[in-house]
This record gives structure tokens, sequence and C-alpha cells, in this order.
């Protein structure tokens, strides 16, 4: 029987990859959006399951909210790497390094 | 039913409704032509519906079914970051025309940004606190890279993003625990269940994912280390926002989740937050020393800041929310003016940014000079400036809610932190002979810098009473914390 502690134990380590793909990845920043996005849909599973389980459709809602947030944020992220892109010739994460501190 | 609630929403869809008619406005007709009266035209349009805000509200209400608050603390909190909104607008407008990047699409990012923390200050939900700070983060994202053929604005542009959309990631988490362990949504229903001695072990890992989202957005140490990049890289204008309005509405978001939706378990976060609070105050106070770029020095010194404003937060009273009322409108009039100075910073009509080039400065423009003097000594905490009495506000509030400690540890920051802002002073006044930077020739900043330091310089006199803020602020905090 698949019960809400799995769903939870998935959510949280998509959620940990996520961050590790964020921290660990040197090499592309689309990587990083993808990461960005991982952790956000690990919440989404969170959210899901937690509504099934109280029996209750705030948190489908709420899923609802996120997936159209994160659709904007991929859409502002690739925008903003596309002008990084056209500046420095390069998406590499070991490139964003203008400024140091 | 539904009309009495978007009365209540009334600025907020008026704002945002003008953000859009403005932007379709400037598409048909003359795109960048039109971004000088926009600009001016957003700033009044704020400045109006502070002054509305400020007079036609009383009493607390609530709008669609406790998911939007309309109370005494957000129209403080609303009053403060319009008013400095549109004072940030009216300075930039001169400076990023000169420098050609002046597009119509920046008045209008702002106002949506405005609108999000409108929404982010009056959250009364998980879900309105989350497309609140959304919608002010992913205007702000795009104008850090508002410069689009600067690598510098676009770098800033990438790191606020990355770092921006993992805070948010960090806060939703959170959110998605509180919401499966409280059941609800709703900031009512989370105070219940997350009563005293009540709370779930699941709810407490929330509260500190939505802790440190939140941390993020003000950013306070451990969580800080975009701040400098970001100031440095975005266009100075742009910094100066980042530096004021997203400031007031990060911090009021961060003391209504932990009064409103938190207040039960007043114990568990008030270590978390003191922590955070003192991290924060001695990293900014040290970190700055070695600066030499001023807008990178003013990164630090917001660091600094922001960790007095949470010394208030610690302690978890209505004088501490008072207090860091108090604390940020201070703050906000204080980096208003300090940001005036550094956009007049220029030499053959490009902008400075190194420390350096402000020697005996004060030989060229002694009026400029005095009042950036004032706002260091402010900004440092000299009495008897307002500076000083946002300082012993938020300190006595840690005293009197028994953090000793974190406010022994806050006067031997402030301490630290001085240095680096009389050096500032030592340049301007006893600094070596080097070349002049140019005469400054915006009136509207001179005016900027005259009008805070004046304010600054003179509203602790017994007759103006801080003008009226801590009154204000007191029963703002009132209606908060019950």
């Amino acid at each position: 029987m698949i019960g809400l502690e799995h769903y939870l134990s998935v959510a949280a380590a998509l959620f940990v990859i996520g961050i590790f793909g964020l921290f660990l990845n040197r090499k592309n920043v689309i990587i990083l959006l993808m990461s960005i996005e991982l952790m956000l849909l690990a919440v989404n599973i969170n959210l899901v399951a937690f509504s099934s389980f109280l029996g209750d459709l705030v948190g489908q809602v709420f899923t609802l909210f996120v997936l159209t947030v994160a659709a904007a944020e991929a859409a502002i992220g690739l925008a903003i790497l596309v002008c990084f892109f056209r500046n420095r010739g390069t998406i590499s994460v070991e490139d964003v390094n203008v400024m140091k501190g | 039913m539904i009309s009495a609630d978007l009365k209540i929403i009334l600025p907020e869809i008026l704002l945002s409704l003008y953000a859009m008619g403005g932007l379709l406005l400037a598409v048909y007709t003359g795109k960048d032509k039109l971004a000088g009266l926009l600009t001016y035209a957003t700033a009044a349009a704020m400045a109006v519906l502070a002054l509305w805000i400020a007079t036609a509200g009383a009493g607390n209400r609530t709008a669609f079914d406790g998911m939007f608050n309309d109370d005494g603390f957000a129209r403080f909190a609303k009053v403060t970051i319009l008013l400095s909104a549109a004072a940030i607008l009216v300075m930039s407008q001169d400076y990023m025309a000169r420098r050609g990047f002046l597009r119509f699409e920046y008045p209008m990012l702002v106002s949506l940004a405005t609108v999000g923390m409108m929404m982010m200050v009056s959250a009364g939900d998980l879900m309105a606190l989350y497309m609140g700070l959304e919608l002010q983060s992913l205007a702000l994202y795009v104008v850090a890279s508002l410069r689009r053929d600067s690598a510098k604005s676009t770098e800033a542009g990438v790191k606020y993003f990355v770092l921006g959309a993992l805070s948010s990631g960090l806060l939703l988490y959170g959110a998605s625990l509180v919401y499966g362990f409280a059941g609800t949504t709703a900031f009512s229903g989370i105070i219940e269940a997350a009563g005293e001695g009540r709370a779930s072990l699941g709810l407490l890992f929330g509260l500190v994912f939505v802790i440190s989202g939140l941390a993020f957005k003000v950013s306070a140490v451990p969580f800080h280390m975009w701040t400098p990049d970001v100031y440095e890289g975005a266009p100075t204008p742009i910094t100066a926002f980042f530096a004021t309005a997203p400031k007031m509405a990060a911090m009021g978001l961060f003391a209504r989740v932990l009064h409103d939706a938190f207040g039960g378990v007043t114990a568990d976060w008030i270590q978390v937050i003191a922590l955070l609070s003192v991290l924060s105050m001695f990293l900014g106070s040290i970190a700055a020393i070695g600066q030499t770029n001023i807008k990178r020095l003013m990164a630090y010194s917001s660091i600094a800041h922001m960790g007095y404003a949470l010394m208030g937060l610690a302690a978890g009273t209505v004088f501490g929310v008072q207090a860091v009322l108090i604390y940020m409108a201070i703050y906000i009039t204080m980096n208003i003016g300090t940001f005036a100075f550094i956009m007049s910073m220029e030499k053959d009509g490009q902008p400075v940014t190194d420390i350096k080039s402000l020697n005996l400065y004060a030989r060229a423009e002694p009026g400029k000079a005095l009042a950036m003097l004032v706002l260091l000594f402010s900004l440092a905490g000299v009495p008897p400036l307002v500076g000083f009495f946002g300082k012993l506000y938020v300190l006595r509030a840690a005293y009197e809610a028994g953090l000793a400690w974190l406010a022994i540890a806050g006067v031997i920051a402030s301490v630290i932190g001085a240095f680096y802002y009389l050096r500032i002073v030592f340049y301007m006044y006893f600094g070596e002979e080097g070349e002049a930077l140019d005469k400054g020739r915006s009136p509207v900043l001179w005016g900027a810098l005259m009008v805070s330091a004046a304010i600054i310089g003179l509203a602790w006199l017994p007759g103006l009473n801080l003008l009226g803020v801590e009154s204000a602020a007191a029963a703002a905090a009132a209606t908060l914390v019950n």
C-alpha cells in the first residue's frame, strides 16, 4: 500500500536533488533552470499528496498556481540567459564571474 | 460580497490596471519616447495611492475569506513602499535617460513589483503570500538585467534569478509542509494548529524552510551571497530600488508570517531569528571594511541593517514589531538620500563607484558633502541623528524581551560598522589630492539628497518627534500582534 509518507519521501528526494543540482553543477546555466524546475515540481507532489490525504482541495489549487508561476519563472530565466549569452558568448556557470566577492 | 472584497483591494487593482494599460499604451504609440513621461506618471500615481491609503483606511478589514488583510500594519508598510518607489522613479529618470537605457518597461515593471509588494504585506494566506512574492521577484529579476548590453547587469540578473528562484523553492517547500501539517493554508488556521505546545514537528520543519526562504529575500546571513553581486552589477537607480521598497516588503512579510501564522510558537522561532540577526550584523559590518566599490559597500551595509531590523523581530513582541517598522522607515529614508548621492557621482559623464574618487569632495561641493556626512553618520548610528533612534528602538526591544546578549552584540557590531562609513567621510574631507568628480548637474538628485539629509538631520528635534513615524508604527504594530 502506497501511503502519504511514500509520496513525501519521493518529493523530499527530488527537492534535495534539485538543490544539489544548483550547487554542484559547474557546467551549464540551463541545468540550473532544470534544477529549479525540479524543486518546484517536488513541491507540487507534496501539495497534491497532502491535498489527497487531507481530503481538501486547496492543495490542488495551490499546485495550479505553482505550475503557472513556474512557467513564468522559466520564461524569464531563459530570457535573462539569452541576454547574458549575447554579452558573453557562453552560458557556462564558471563564466558567471565578472563580479567576485 | 465580491464587490466589498474588490473595494478593499482597490489600490492594488488600480495599480496593476495602470501597469498593464501603460504597457499597452506605450507599445501602440511612442514606445521608449514615452518612457520619461510614464516614469513621472507612475511616480505620481504611486504618491497619490500612498496618500489615499494613508488617509482613507481605518480599522481592520479582510477580503476573500481572510486571504487579504487590510490592517494598520499593511497600510504603514504600503505607504512606505509606495513613497520610496515613487522617489526612486523620479530620481532614476534623468540618470537612465542620459545613459540611454530608460525603457518604457522600467516604470511598468516597477509598478508590477510594487503591486507584488503590496500583496506581500497584506497576505493572509500562504497562496496569497506566494503569488505576491513571485509577482515582486519576477519583476525584479527583469529590472536587475534591464541594461541588456552590459555584461555586469545581465550577470547580476542571472545571479539574482537563480538564487531568488532557489529561495522561492525553499519557501514553497516550507509552505507545502505547513499546509500538510496544519491542514490549511490560511494564517488564521495555521495559528490555531500551531498553538502553544501543539505545533507538530512537521509544522516546525515547514516554518524553518519558510524562514530561510524569507531570509533570502531580506538578504540575511547566511542567505546573503547574492546581495553584493546584484547591487554592484545592476544599474545604480535599480540598486537604489532594491535597497528600499523590496526590503520593506520582505521585512513586512517576515513579520506578518511570524506573528499572524506562527504567533503561538514564538519561543520556537525567536532563537532562529536572533541567530540570523547577529550573523547579519557582524558579517555586514566586517565584510564591508575591505570594499572599495561604494555600491558593494552599500550591499554589505544593507545586510548589516537587515540584521538590526531582524533584532526587533527577534523580540517577538508588539514593541519589537514597532521597532522594526520604525527602523525600516528610517533606513529607507537614509538609503534614498545616499543613493541620490551615489547616482550623482560621475566623471566625464560616466558613473563612478570607487570610494577613492571622493577624495577631497568637500572642497568642490561642500553642501553635498555635508548632506552625505549627515546620512553616513546616521547610517552608522551616531547620536543624535535619526538613524541612532532606529537602532535605539531595536536594541531596547531586544533588551526588554530578555535578549540582552543580542543587544550587546548589536552595539559591538555597530561600532565596527561605523568604521567604513567614517572612512568615506574621511576621504571626502581629508583625502589626498586626486582628480575631482564632475559637478552634479541633476537638480532632482540634489533635491532628494538634501530632503533626505534634512529629515535625517532634523527629525529628532523635540518638536518634530520623528515626524510622527513612532506613533504610526505603534498603531500599526498593535494591529499585527495580538
